[in-house]
Order: structure tokens, then C-alpha cells, then sequence
């Protein structure tokens, strides 16, 4: 299968993988990475700083109706749902809470679901509550692939654990294995 | 689930037998939320969830109001009322009145902060708040100036990051498991039912706010409501958007000057 996108989710625990993940990612991924992490309102902007000095890629925060390229990794901004459009554009939703957060990775999950279909590789990592579970299931109803992080290397295990519970996950991953896997996916 | 197809045809029914227009709002939010109380309310099937819509009026003022989005605070982004309150009002202060319009008020939280900056500045007596929202049940609750009690604890917090510096607590009174707030900032709001995609202008501001509307919609009616919002703000006026929002895409942007780190506009030419 030809990916399309990659959407990343993760909540307590989740940016350490990233910080190990990213650096071994080859830069000229032929999709683009979308990472919806639950974090505090209000850091804005810290972490697009953070991560992009780990990584290849292009990083930057999610504008609203920008159009999705390949090569860059987009964070989704606090305090906002990031949805994605049919035309491969993002945008944000102020709606009420999902699983207490905002943005939440269902959300996420949900609506590239119904755009990417079979295209799209969405992948849970560490956390404290069931967020993306939901979104996971929905990923899978319209052909496309789950990942989840092994639960046992998760510094909070109960989000890729409920994930593996509910759902019918096609890859568990290492830490170690995560970079390898996101640059097989690249055509 | 509802498909795309199934949004449209909702679409359409509601221009043709209400005349509210939604097709220019973005997609992916406004199914979700049609998605949502389609969930919500046990639908039987879509027809029936059609039928109920285009038939029962009072079923489409819920349905109007559930898919809107109306969730606010008091001074969300204290960042942003501390720069109404520095520079922006005070600036406004030299006017014999000031007129304010503040489009997709929702509940009132951001009118009622607004006009407490205006107590505070000594300019509420000589300003009008024209606080608007396409939905009459917000309205409703709007006027009645009345929160959850609950909340007052987040809104005190952001009242004093927004450069508050009096007793939050001085401004309402507690009610079983309700604030409601003191009448008088109430006595310089006026709320009124109005569209932003088919109603005109009405008046001229020196400062229009429109806070998390604009992300709903799509890129040509974003243009038609800047273009709305200019024929109503006067020379010298203040444009305030979402922290999320920009006037950078208009060709309108080349006649406002933007204060640094805000998404606050100027109108200079």
C-alpha cells in the first residue's frame, strides 16, 4: 500500500518516543506526519521548536486550511481539534473536549479516516487515558492501518494497552523498531 | 456514520425550508458535529433524522443550535484581553461613544469580560456592545448573564493573567450552583440575532471581534465576512480574530496594520 499520511497520537509518556523516534527518520518521507499529542494550553509553541531540532523533516504547527505536504511533520495546536478536510487540507475545531482533551486524537484519527482510507497509518503511542482508541477503530472500518507502541515499553501503558484491547491492531512496536517502520512506509 | 453525501442533502434541505445557509462552512467540523447529535439522539436512520429536520421546527432549532459551536470562557487567552485593556480600549477612550460588535458571541462570556475591562477603564458609561450569534438559544442564555458556579475558579485565574487587578469574585453573586453576574455589566450589551452569512452590515465600529468563527467556514465565505467586517469598521478601527485566524490570506490585509504578537488588526488607510 501506498501510505498517505501517518498521524501520530500519544499522551503522558509519548514525547520521549518522538524525541528517540525522530532523529532516525529519513528526510525525504514521500508522506507527511501528523502528531496529535495531549499537553498542557498555553505551551504553544515550544514544541515544534523542540522537535524540529531532532529531525530531518520540516516541522511546523498546523495552520488552518493549510494544505497537507508530504516531508513535513505538523503538530496539531493546543487547545484545538485538528480535522482534516477532503481536499487534504487541515482544519480546527474549538468544540467541546473529547476524553477531556483538546485536541483529541480521535478526532484526528476520525476524520482522516474518512479522507485517506486505506492510505493511512495511524499509530498510538504512551498515555494515561483511552483517547485515539475510538479513533483507531474508525482508522480500521475504512481500511486503513493501526499501530500501536509495544505496551511494555510505554512509560504509561494504558492507552496502547486499551488499543490492543479494543481493536484489531496490525503492528506492535519497539521503541527501536517505530523509525524503521515509518521509513518502510515511504515510497 | 454520515457520509458526505448525506451532509449535503442536510444542506440543502435547511437553505430550501429555513433558509439558513451552511454550505460555505468547512466540512470535516460540521459533520462531526452532525455526526454527533445524529449519535446523540438515537436516530433511527438517516431518513428519519431528515424527515425530523425539514419537518418538526422545533427539532431544526436544536439541530441549529448543536451543530454550531458554542463552547467559551471569560477571558479566554488572557494574553489577548490584557492588550484590549493596555492598548486597545484605552485608545478607544478618546471617542464620545465607542461602539463594539463582537459577531458569534455564543453565551456571552467574551461580551461580559469585555465589558468589565470597560468598567474598569471608566468607559463603560459611553460604550455599546453589539453582541450577535446566528443562534437564538445562545442569545437566550447570553442575556440572562447567569455561568456555572464552578467555573468562576478558571475565570478568576484568566481575569487576573488579563491584567485584572479587583476581587473577580465582586462581580457576581452566587446562586445555588450558579454566578450570576451583577447587572450592571449588562446594562451596555445588546444581543441580536445575526448571520454572518446572509445578514448585512448594520452599524460602524471602531472595534469588531470575532473570535473562533472564522475557522468554520471556508475560504470564500472567510472572504466574504472580512469584506463584511471592513464595510463596518470605521477608520482607525480594531479587527480581532482567533489566535488560530488570520486576515493574511484577504487582499483586504494591505489596509490594516497588525499589533505584534496579536491577532488584532488596525485599519489605517
Amino acid at each position: 500500500m501506498a501510505c498517505e499520511a501517518l498521524i501520530i497520537g500519544g499522551s503522558a509518556g509519548s514525547l520521549d518516543v518522538l524525541l528517540k523516534v525522530l532523529p532516525d527518520l529519513n528526510g525525504d518521507l514521500s508522506f507527511p506526519i501528523i502528531i496529535v499529542v495531549h499537553r498542557k494550553r498555553g505551551t504553544d509553541s515550544l514544541l515544534p521548536d523542540l522537535l524540529s531540532g531532532k529531525t530531518r523533516l520540516r516541522v511546523k504547527e498546523a495552520d488552518e486550511k493549510e494544505t497537507i505536504k508530504a516531508g513535513f511533520i505538523y503538530i496539531a495546536p493546543s487547545d484545538y481539534h485538528l480535522l482534516i478536510e477532503n481536499d487534504r487540507s487541515f482544519s480546527l475545531d474549538f468544540s467541546e473536549k473529547i476524553n477531556y482533551s483538546r485536541p483529541s486524537i480521535d478526532a484526528t484519527f476520525e476524520a482522516a479516516a474518512e479522507v485517506y482510507k486505506d492510505k493511512l497509518v495511524c499509530m498510538l503511542l504512551s498515555g494515561s487515558n483511552s483517547d485515539g482508541v475510538n479513533g483507531l477503530k474508525v482508522v480500521k472500518a475504512f481500511g486503513g492501518i493501526a499501530v500501536i507502541q509495544d505496551p511494555k515499553s510505554a512509560q504509561v501503558s494504558y492507552m496502547p494497552a486499551q488499543a490492543a484491547e479494543n481493536v484489531k491492531i496490525d503492528y506492535t512496536l519497539g521503541i527501536k523498531d517505530a523509525a524503521k517502520f515509518i521509513n518502510l512506509l515511504s515510497s | 456514520m454520515i457520509n458526505d453525501e448525506q451532509v449535503e442533502v442536510l444542506l440543502l434541505d435547511m437553505l430550501e425550508k429555513y433558509g439558513y445557509d451552511f454550505t460555505g462552512y468547512s466540512k470535516a467540523s460540521l459533520k462531526r458535529r452532525i455526526h454527533r447529535l445524529y449519535s446523540l439522539d438515537k436516530s433511527l436512520s438517516f431518513a428519519e433524522f431528515r424527515f425530523r429536520i425539514s419537518d418538526d421546527p422545533a427539532y431544526f432549532k436544536r439541530f441549529v443550535e448543536q451543530i454550531t459551536v458554542n463552547v467559551t470562557e471569560m477571558f479566554r487567552d488572557p494574553a489577548f484581553f490584557k492588550t484590549l485593556r493596555n492598548d486597545v480600549l484605552p485608545k478607544l477612550g478618546t471617542y464620545p461613544l465607542i461602539r463594539i460588535w463582537l459577531a458569534g458571541c455564543s453565551t456571552g462570556e467574551e461580551a461580559y469580560s469585555i465589558s468589565i475591562i470597560l468598567k474598569e477603564l471608566n468607559l463603560l458609561h459611553k460604550a455599546l456592545i453589539y453582541a450577535t450569534d446566528i443562534n437564538p438559544a445562545v442569545l437566550e442564555k447570553a442575556s440572562q448573564g447567569m455561568f456555572g458556579l464552578s467555573q468562576m475558579k478558571q475565570y478568576s485565574e484568566n481575569y487576573i493573567l488579563a491584567g485584572g487587578t479587583r476581587d473577580f469574585s465582586s462581580y457576581y453573586t452566587a446562586k445555588y450552583s450558579l454566578a450570576k453576574l451583577v447587572p450592571e455589566l449588562k446594562s451596555k450589551i445588546i444581543f441580536s440575532s445575526h448571520n454572518l452569512v446572509s445578514d448585512h452590515s448594520f452599524n460602524e465600529f471602531q472595534l469588531i471581534l470575532c473570535r473562533n468563527v472564522l475557522i468554520y467556514f471556508d475560504r470564500d465565505l472567510q472572504h466574504k465576512v472580512i469584506d463584511l467586517f471592513d464595510n463596518s469598521l470605521e477608520e482607525l478601527g480594531y479587527l480581532a480574530l482567533g489566535t488560530k485566524e488570520t486576515l493574511e490570506f484577504s487582499p483586504l490585509a494591505k489596509k490594516y496594520k497588525r499589533i505584534q504578537n496579536e491577532k488584532i488588526w488596525r485599519k489605517v488607510s
